[in-house]
């Protein structure tokens, strides 16, 4: 859940304390990299494949992994945007406020498209995030790329490409960043 | 940031950080626009009446497009052709819409005030004011800034832009509910407003108003404008009395090519319609690229998407759920 939601959501005020550091800048890092080749290794050549990053959380990790694409394959791969609030399912349940406007400008028509995320919980945001890119054209393969997969689904969804499995208790909070993956409690100051 | 309010029924309502969460929510919905398929599930399951006791297309069609674009259903109320011509009072026909089962209900009145009375009697229903008689049309005014802030360019982001931006309104002052929206949602941004109209179209006082001056001289102050917004004369409210003649009126206050010379370049030229072409603006003038009327039109549905985003999406279910 990104920052602007959070100050939203109840507890109201509260903030993310970090309890203990799971992954390091370099090991973030090494993800991207590794995340970079499996992408790579399953698309062969890359053609058609464009990296999609859910707002906000995602936004970055797609940019870095396009890089890391760049650099290990020689293939420039586009990235897009996606903000997939107005389609998820606890509108009215909970204050849901889009984050920056959706930014993918080219038909996802017979394109592979890889949905970066940083942290995977439940799986709503991920089925919003489906529902949303039939808006931008019928892709041949959509597959999943996230920083952290923290367990506890509830919809029949799983991710393609992982960072990290990391077990959490529910009320946990995991926060993504470049300088590395924290684990802690959003506690009210 | 704050959170929205309940009812949207002032621009008063809504401070800085609450006029720049609209203005942000409304990029998000602008994009939606522009897709092929310009709908989005957002509002689904709601369901959204527009009761109009006074005659509008634009803010009508505009609010039920909104509406449509996110899903929820969309009841039309026209005073003409309801029970309120067998004699029905306001409070059964708001008590009706209310047994039905409404989510909101945007209302026009030629009342100042109905809005913020039905308001007092609905439960669970988030109230819109689509326009007051002489009070008050907030959508207006935020789509008006939107339409500022895309015109300015540079960072979409934030409401920086509108820090001691030059606004000049001109025209029927007195009986304009669009006038009132403009100032206090300009003020609110740290615009710099100046009302020109003759003194028989400015209000019997404004003290209290956020406003930096006032002046009887259109030309005096088009040089220091970078935001020109016109009003109609309101015939129906009795404008007309106001004025010696029409001619008259438009000689000193009518934006006419010449004037519009006199503007800085990049000034922009903004009216909320129905505009009277060789009344408050010169059809010339109308047509010149620095005139955003057609944009304020577009913007309208995209700002009214995120005004009922905003009131109907922020977790009311949740307090009637858990009480």
């Amino acid at each position: 859940m990104a920052e602007r939601e959070r100050s939203h959501t109840r507890p109201r005020g509260a903030v993310f304390v970090p309890r203990v550091q799971v992954m390091s800048a370099d090991d973030v890092r090494r993800a991207v990299t590794r995340m970079a080749h499996e992408i790579a290794e399953r698309n062969r050549g890359l053609h058609d494949v464009v990296l999609v990053g859910l707002q906000t959380g995602g936004v970055g990790i797609a940019h870095r992994l396009a890089e890391t694409l760049g650099e290990v394959e020689g293939a420039e791969v586009p990235v897009g945007t996606l903000d997939v609030a107005f389609y998820r399912d606890d509108i009215g349940l909970r204050p849901v406020l889009p984050e920056a406007a959706t930014d993918i400008t080219a038909d996802l028509t017979g394109s592979t498209v890889v949905l970066v995320d940083d942290v995977l919980f439940t799986g709503r945001t991920i089925r919003a995030a489906l529902n949303a890119l039939g808006e931008y054209g019928r892709a041949q393969v959509v597959e999943l790329a996230v920083m952290v997969d923290r367990g506890h689904r509830e919809l029949p969804i799983r991710p393609d490409y992982v960072g990290k499995n990391l077990p959490t208790n529910r009320d946990e909070m995991v926060d993504v960043s470049d300088e590395g993956v924290s684990l802690g409690e959003l506690v009210i100051r | 940031m704050s959170p929205f309010p309940t009812h949207l029924l002032s621009m008063d309502d809504l401070d800085a950080e609450a006029i720049a969460d609209v203005l942000s929510v409304t990029d998000s919905f602008a994009e939606v626009g522009r897709r092929a398929n310009p709908k989005v599930p957002a509002l689904r399951g709601r369901t959204v009446a527009t009761l109009f006791f006074e005659d509008s297309t634009r803010t009508r069609m505009s609010f039920e497009t909104a509406a449509k674009r996110m899903s929820a259903d969309v009841l039309s109320f026209s005073a003409g052709s309801s029970s309120v011509k067998k004699g029905e009072s306001l409070r059964d026909t708001i008590e009706t819409i209310q047994a039905i089962g409404m989510d909101a209900v945007i209302i026009r009145h030629g009342s100042s005030g109905v809005p913020a009375r039905v308001a007092e009697w609905v439960d669970h229903c988030a109230v819109v004011n689509a326009g007051d008689g002489w009070h008050q049309h907030p959508t207006q005014a935020l789509l008006d800034l939107y339409t500022v802030r895309q015109s300015l360019g540079g960072g979409d982001e934030g409401t920086e832009a509108f820090d001691g931006l030059r606004v000049t309104i001109v025209g029927d002052i007195r009986h304009s509910r669009v006038a009132r929206s403009q100032i206090t949602a300009y003020a609110a941004l740290g615009a710099e407003v100046t009302l020109v109209a003759p003194a028989t179209l400015l209000p019997p006082s404004l003290e209290g108003w956020p406003i930096t001056g006032v002046s009887h001289d259109l030309d005096s102050v088009l040089a220091d404008t970078d935001v020109i917004s016109l009003l109609r004369l309101q015939a129906e409210r009795g404008s007309g009395a106001y004025v010696p003649t029409m001619r008259e009126y438009s000689a000193g206050y009518s934006l006419t090519a010449r004037r519009a010379l006199q503007l800085p370049p990049d000034a922009i030229i903004l009216h909320p319609g129905p505009m009277v072409r060789g009344g408050e603006i010169a059809s010339e003038v109308a047509e010149l690229p620095s005139a955003r009327i057609t944009d304020q039109v577009g913007n309208g549905v995209a700002v009214r998407m995120a005004v009922l985003f905003l009131l109907l999406g922020q977790g009311t279910r949740e307090a009637e759920l858990h009480g």
